[in-house]
């Protein structure tokens, strides 16, 4: 597909889907008790995923996913090591 | 077109879901042994269980013109529970000969803990030491990326199962490029909200290629499509891809893994 292609069928739904973040952090916000999970670690992973989402670098998604995942024990040793 | 639901829990699903899979083109499904939506309360639930999958669902299936595989293991849930897993283990090789079961799975991790790891290492050595192909979980969410890592630790000191005869299953963005570098067969789970979605199932078969890739809809207890496969065959319709290439993927992927299995694979 071409990016003309790619951007005339995602466009309508991208819109969508960014109103819908901006209304879930309004949401957020009006909440009760707003400025007592400001240090949520969920809520410093979205404002990182939403950060990748700028970076004009491909593998969006990909860092996207890491920003919300455990990282790996690199020294972990699995029980039928060898 | 016909294609194949390479994981899907018809336990879960009403019979008319099979009527309107098999309006879709479905000509086979296979459905890995899961956990219930509740800790069982015993082995013999368990045993239940896979007779419930060997001999009930393939007659439901057969209603509609639909072949039902299945697969047999402790899942990772209830994996936590070391002593009952290794009673449901022993269990296996009662219904391990049944005509639809085509190995050991989903075996896997939910949360990483030691005893998910310590019965995931049993179930590949119970499988290794029978020749079957085996089917895996990888955690959801956060859980993902560290689960599959451990998992393909684990994977690689078990040298006797071929990476061929391997599908790690629910892979996404960031954790399919290192299943598939090790040889495995990957499965892309088109679940809302907690796993892919069409659209990126499409997007990952584009980036990567569709050698040993297998696309899901799991369907099960949570809000989910069975027809997700066909969504996914309508989105690679829509960006061009002819028939062919997407009948391999729906189609030619699942019976090329399956035909592995021990007891044979005819759709």
């Amino acid at each position: 597909m071409t990016a003309k292609i790619v951007l005339d069928r995602c466009y309508l739904e991208t819109r969508c889907k960014i109103i819908e973040l901006a209304a879930n952090l309004d949401r957020l916000e009006r909440g009760e008790g707003a400025k007592t999970i400001i240090d949520d670690p969920r809520l410093a992973a979205i404002r990182t995923a939403l950060g990748v989402l700028l970076d004009a670098r491909p593998g969006r998604a990909e860092r996207c996913q890491m920003v919300f995942s455990l990282p790996h024990d690199e020294s972990w040793q699995p029980p039928n090591a060898r | 077109m016909n294609y194949i639901d390479p994981h899907i829990h018809m336990i879960s699903r009403v019979t008319d879901d099979y009527h309107r899979l098999a309006l879709a083109g479905c000509v086979a499904v296979s459905e890995p042994a899961f956990w219930a939506g509740f800790d069982r309360g015993g082995p013999e639930a368990f045993g239940d269980y896979f007779r419930h999958l060997t001999e009930h669902e393939p007659r439901r299936a057969a209603q509609f013109g639909i072949k039902h595989f299945s697969w047999l293991c402790v899942n990772a849930k209830e994996a936590e529970n070391v002593a009952l897993a290794r009673q449901v283990i022993k269990l296996i090789p009662e219904f391990l000969d049944r005509p639809n079961v085509l190995g050991i799975g989903e075996i896997g991790l939910n949360k990483n803990t030691p005893n998910e790891c310590t019965i995931f290492c049993e179930q590949l050595e119970f499988a290794a030491n029978r020749g079957e192909l085996v089917l895996i979980h990888t955690p959801h969410l956060e859980d993902k990326y560290k689960g599959t890592r451990m998992i393909l630790d684990m994977l690689k000191n078990e040298s006797r199962l071929p990476p061929e005869r391997v599908c790690v299953d629910h892979v996404e963005e960031h954790t399919i490029r290192p299943v598939l570098d090790a040889g495995f067969w990957c499965g892309m789970t088109l679940y809302p909200v907690t796993k892919c979605t069409p659209q990126r199932a499409a997007d990952l078969v584009e980036l990567h290629g569709p050698d040993r890739v297998l696309v899901n809809s799991a369907g099960d207890w949570g809000p989910s499509n069975p027809l997700a496969v066909p969504e996914f065959m309508l989105e690679m319709r829509l960006r061009g891809h002819d028939a062919v290439a997407i009948g391999r993927l729906v189609h030619d992927n699942p019976r090329a893994f399956f035909g592995g299995a021990r007891r044979g694979f005819s759709p």
